[in-house]
């Protein structure tokens, strides 16, 4: 993907859901597409619970400021995220929610996307731990940000050996929600 | 008995060691190898800052680094704990700062290159240390991610409090050379600058981040290990009972003897003469401060590095160091879009002072915006070298809630000011 301007994407959620985890294998991947990136976070002092977000923007030009200000995509695991950060989505830009978290959307978005990627993590990988995971790579094959093939050999260089094969499960379980999205 | 069981045991661990050390040094060589084809054929790849600095000590040469962990600097003590072994060099957690710093201090002065990396709450523990480091001329370096707030304070946030800290924290009047970098690659290449510094002026130096600049992770392409400059202490040439270990001549750099090596000198706190021995006499006290104060503004030029960015039309400019100038140069170019004209002045080098540079940018512009994250600490420093300019043409956008200054802000003072 030629990038015009730099693309902003928050990863929205609570400490534990591995957003910061995500938000690197997103950044990763873009390196590996040869683009430019920065990937920042905010999170509090605990390892579970509490806010936690990451921001990744991706350009071909320098980055000066490295927190994502304007989304052009946002994704929500929590309600409370999603209360918080949806206004500052540009009106084009797309937002991505877990329905197992996130009842109540405040704006009607054009481009929504709501699947509850929790439950499907769960239930389709018997763990909720891969759901950062499973929702980032539904967020690239949604958005075209990054090639399949560079968030698979990203993920393959973030996570421990180990949970590799899961990860690449999830991979592409997000891959195929996004291809059949809506049908 | 004993003596006898030490005896033995030392004799039955010799050979064991030999072979033990023979293994390991093929094994560093075939590390090595690893090592220049992932890590010093340097492609793009991403990193964090505390990375960066923990790589660009590495490359400078520091085999030594004494810390205690701490949020939002725990980063380069975690890599230097894994790195350090490998490389033969030194990683020591030590019970607390104080410790640290006077491990850095005992470490540099048998001859290590040595760094440690701390926050807030450990850096004000370091002032008594960093003094001592100061007085007694022995090169180290102490990294600061910065967190927001006195004390604990919000250790996941940024702030740009430690500015003033980190030129006066330290009592006694002594002079500081302290670098202030605003990305993850600047974090590298300063890193082993503040390295380098410390081994060629004798001192403790400073390096001072952003917690975000620390945790973000960038795109970089660090330098293949060729074009990297790497400046050692210099040595005595002279037969050990003629070496002075603070000499004086006309650079005030003079060379320096590690313990071990056969020269006599004496380290201490108290003021001293040339050898290193205690004194009260008025004119050997002048002569240590003067060489203090000297060897920072007989080499200002060496040492002060700036960056100017769109500055040659400008008619605002705005003065920010680190996480804050990137926000400025956001703002810059949203400003510049609308046909303002408006540029950036960015200390690398933050103390000394760029004094110079600052003169100049107030004789060439109307205004002057100080964005910090802190309760005004810089706008000061520009407030010293305003000479004939009424106060509100340097203005200051302060932030001290654990957010950064975003670009926006900026480009509203800017369109206030036009």
């Amino acid at each position: 993907m030629k990038m015009e301007k730099s693309y902003e994407i928050r990863l929205s959620g609570s400490g534990g859901q591995g957003l910061i985890l995500g938000g690197i294998i997103l950044a990763r991947a873009a390196v590996l597409d040869n683009h430019k990136v920065t990937q920042t976070q905010s999170y509090g002092p605990e390892s579970r619970g509490g806010y936690s977000r990451a921001d990744v923007i991706i350009s071909d030009r320098d980055i000066f400021f490295p927190e994502a200000t304007n989304f052009n995509c946002l994704l929500a695991l929590t309600q409370e995220a999603c209360d918080k950060y949806l206004f500052d989505l540009r009106d084009t830009g797309i937002l991505i929610i877990d329905t197992t978290f996130v009842k109540n959307l405040a704006l009607a978005a054009d481009n929504t996307y709501e699947l509850p990627f929790t439950e499907i993590a769960q239930s389709e990988l018997g763990s909720a731990i891969s759901t950062n995971v499973l929702s980032v790579a539904f967020l690239t094959k949604i958005t075209g940000i990054v090639s399949d093939a560079s968030l698979a050999a990203s993920i393959a260089l973030s996570v421990k050996p180990s949970f590799v094969d899961l990860n690449i499960k999830a991979m592409k379980l997000g891959f195929k929600l996004a291809e059949n999205y809506g049908r | 008995m004993l003596k006898k069981t030490t005896s033995n045991s030392t004799k039955a661990k010799t050979p064991k060691a030999e072979t033990l050390k023979k293994k390991s040094s093929a094994k560093k060589a075939a590390s090595k190898i690893v090592e220049l084809e992932s890590n010093l054929e340097r492609k793009t790849i991403i990193m964090q800052g505390n990375e960066a600095v923990a790589y660009g000590a590495l490359d400078a040469g520091v085999n030594f680094f004494a810390g205690y962990p701490i949020t939002p600097s725990t980063e380069v003590a975690e890599i230097l704990s894994a790195e350090l072994p490998k490389r033969g060099g030194v990683f020591i957690q030590m019970e607390d700062e104080i410790a640290s710093i006077c491990a850095i201090v005992g470490a540099s002065l048998a001859g290590a290159k040595s760094l440690t990396a701390t926050s807030g709450p450990g850096f004000s523990l370091m002032q008594e240390g960093i003094g001592f480091a100061k007085i007694t001329e022995t090169p180290c370096v102490v990294v600061n991610v910065q967190r927001m707030g006195p004390s604990t304070g919000m250790p996941t946030s940024p702030a740009q409090g430690d500015i003033m800290q980190s030129r006066w924290g330290s009592h006694g009047d002594s002079p500081a050379i302290v670098l202030y970098p605003d990305s993850v690659k600047e974090s590298y290449e300063l890193t082993i600058r503040a390295v380098n510094l410390a081994e060629k002026y004798r001192t403790c130096v400073i390096l001072l981040m952003d917690e975000v600049i620390g945790h973000m992770r960038e795109s970089v392409r660090l330098p293949d290990m060729a074009n990297v400059r790497v400046i050692n202490r210099i040595k005595p040439t002279v037969p050990p009972h003629w070496y002075k270990h603070y000499d004086e001549n006309q650079k005030y750099l003079s060379p320096l003897a590690s313990f071990g090596e056969g020269y006599r000198f004496h380290v201490t706190g108290l003021t001293h003469d040339a050898h290193g021995f205690p004194t009260n006499k008025a004119g050997e006290a002048g002569e240590m401060m003067d060489r203090l104060r000297k060897k920072i503004t007989y080499n200002i030029r060496d040492l002060v590095q700036i960056e100017s960015h769109q500055m040659d039309d400008a008619k605002i400019a705005i003065f920010a160091a680190g996480i804050t100038a990137r926000s400025a140069k956001a703002a810059i170019a949203m400003a510049r879009h609308e046909g303002i004209k408006v540029g950036l002045l960015r200390p690398l080098t933050i103390w000394p002072f760029p004094d110079d540079a600052v003169r100049k940018m107030l004789r060439d512009v109307d205004t002057v915006i100080v964005p910090e994250l802190n309760q005004g600490q810089l706008i000061h420093e520009i407030r010293r070298l305003t000479k004939d300019k009424s106060e509100s043409d340097v203005l200051s956008i302060r932030k001290v809630n654990g957010d950064l200054i975003t670009p926006n802000e900026i480009l509203r003072k800017i369109k206030e000011v036009i």
